[in-house]
């Protein structure tokens, strides 16, 4: 079985986490704080709600609605993804390095490695790229897990190991070839997104190799997938972004952070466009960031790792339902 | 008939792919942080009871099966098809040799079975979980081994042939767990 038992309807007032594992929890929590204080980077928090959402179509946020005292009407606020808008606004106001704990929501996400309400560990370092970064979330996973060497490996250079094609070249018609080769059958009619494809190999034909191995980060990825980092001129040009596979889980995702405030509301407008496409609801663009951007944001790096699961990995539990106090189905 | 989506998904749905009545054995929801979410789904095919891997996106649907269980007593044997007869209604239903499949190999007559249907036809029949047969032939028994765990092949009353331990003798009643073979006991009757 995937999930589970799910609690009957007596029980499901306790705890789905252990107490073992809820100490555990309480401790890395401790681990991460000393980490970061250690080496001078701030804790902050920031609002979870925000009157502005994250554009990316992949991305549902939830929202509510807010009446404030003497409003003609109450307004829309969403529920924050993750808290890289915010947090931008500080590294902009001149915060310097800072980190935040961060409770997050996003609708529809629920599985064996998903919750829909989670806990991000988010930092920003000034004056780092992606490849800095990585070196101390590196250090920083390695502080809370027993953690071997990671590899490192491009996403071409995984693409090519692992799924035996490039993935910055290849004809996009191929793909689907690729992913049949590789034994993944995508049900569903029509065609696909070149992306979709792209995702499905990484998810379930690179991760899961990675997984036989040591811990891997990728990194530079294609450049439809730049999400809110930096884009190198290289041939074929690169997003400065990477993601940490242990265990074949996805444990952090970080950017050598975009800071150009005009092709940052053009990936806003793209990503709107696309939900507009896909039937997606419409969500306004942060245009707070834009502005903080357009005062200027340091150059800097930011990486998220998720909480929950690191813990699943240092407790050796395969389902997110057994890290937290009340997962969503007895919340 | 329905349609499900994605999100519909779960263990024991009944649905069609590529024109065959399938179940839902897994469904597991598979997202990258920055990225499409998939489900993975692990799916029997009800006609060949073989299990595939298939992966949706999320939104993708499929059309529903209708597919029910249905509790029939099984009454006898002609050969070609093998009969069923509902117990409350006394409605009765004929199964062929690949319905029964390995379902056959343990029935003799009045066993309760669980008949699956798709469209009113049966699909696959499961026999009760345990079924207690007589031996009818095997090697003499060795009186008292029943510390070595040796095991000997056995034919039952309906022809099935199980392993069973160095002690049973002929004509002993033996209890069969149907879903794996395995010899479970001796019995009574």
């Amino acid at each position: 079985m995937i999930s589970s038992a799910r609690p009957s309807l007596e029980t499901a007032w306790k705890p789905g986490a252990s107490w073992e594992v809820l100490r555990l929890r309480a401790e890395l929590l401790a681990r991460i704080r000393a980490f970061f204080a250690a080496r001078f980077v701030l804790e902050v928090e920031t609002p979870v709600l925000s009157r502005a959402g994250i554009t990316d179509p992949q991305l549902l946020s939830l929202s509510t609605r807010l009446q404030l005292p003497g409003a003609a009407a109450s307004q829309v606020l969403y529920l924050q993804t993750s808290p890289e808008f915010a947090m931008k606004r500080l590294l902009a106001s001149g915060s310097g390095p800072i980190y935040q704990i961060a409770r997050v929501f996003r609708d529809g996400e629920s599985g064996r490695l998903h919750n829909p309400e989670f806990t991000l560990i988010e930092w920003y370092q000034p004056d780092h790229d992606h490849h800095a970064l990585m070196d101390e979330a590196e250090s920083l996973v390695a502080d809370l897990i027993d953690l071997g060497p990671c590899q490192r490996m491009s996403y071409a250079e995984a693409f090519l190991t692992h799924a035996g094609f490039d993935p910055h070249r290849e004809e996009p018609c191929k793909l689907a070839l690729h992913a049949e080769r590789l034994g993944l059958h995508l049900g569903g009619n029509g065609m696909h997104d070149p992306n979709i494809y792209l995702d499905l190999i990484l998810s379930h034909a690179v991760a899961p190799r990675i997984k036989e191995g040591e811990p891997c980060f990728i990194y530079d990825y294609p450049i439809s997938q730049a999400a809110l980092a930096r884009i190198r001129d290289d041939d074929p040009p690169v997003a400065e972004r990477f993601e940490l596979f242990v265990d074949g889980i996805e444990l952090a995702s970080g950017y050598h952070e975009l800071a150009d405030p005009i092709e940052q509301r053009r990936r806003f407008q793209a990503d709107l466009e696309r939900r507009r496409r896909l039937g997606a609801p419409e969500i306004p663009m942060d245009e707070r960031l834009l502005d903080a951007l357009a005062r200027g944001l340091p150059a800097c790096a930011g990486c998220a790792l998720g909480f929950d699961r690191l813990v699943m990995l240092a407790a050796g539990v395969r389902d997110i339902q057994d890290v937290l106090a009340f997962p969503v189905i007895v919340a | 008939m329905t349609t499900y989506n994605t999100n519909q998904f779960k263990t024991g749905l009944k649905v069609m792919l590529d024109g065959s009545p399938c179940a839902i054995v897994e469904n597991e929801f598979v997202k990258p942080g920055k990225g499409q979410a998939f489900n993975r789904v692990k799916i029997r095919n009800l006609k060949t009871g073989r299990v595939i891997e298939r992966t949706f996106k999320s939104g993708d649907t499929l059309e529903g099966a209708d597919v029910v269980d249905r509790e029939m007593q099984y009454l006898y044997s002609d050969g070609e098809y093998w009969h069923f007869m509902d117990a409350a209604s006394f409605e009765q239903l004929s199964a062929s040799e690949t319905t029964m499949a390995d379902a056959r190999q343990w029935l003799k007559g009045q066993e309760s079975c669980v008949v699956t249907l798709w469209n009113g036809e049966p699909l696959s029949v499961a026999p009760p979980n345990f079924v207690i047969l007589e031996i009818t032939e095997t090697d003499p028994g060795i009186r008292g081994d029943t510390a070595t765990g040796g095991t000997k092949p056995a034919t039952l009353e309906t022809g099935a042939v199980v392993k069973v331990p160095l002690f049973v003798e002929v004509h002993e009643l033996i209890k069969i767990d149907t879903r794996t073979g395995a010899y479970v006991a001796r019995a009574k009757e």
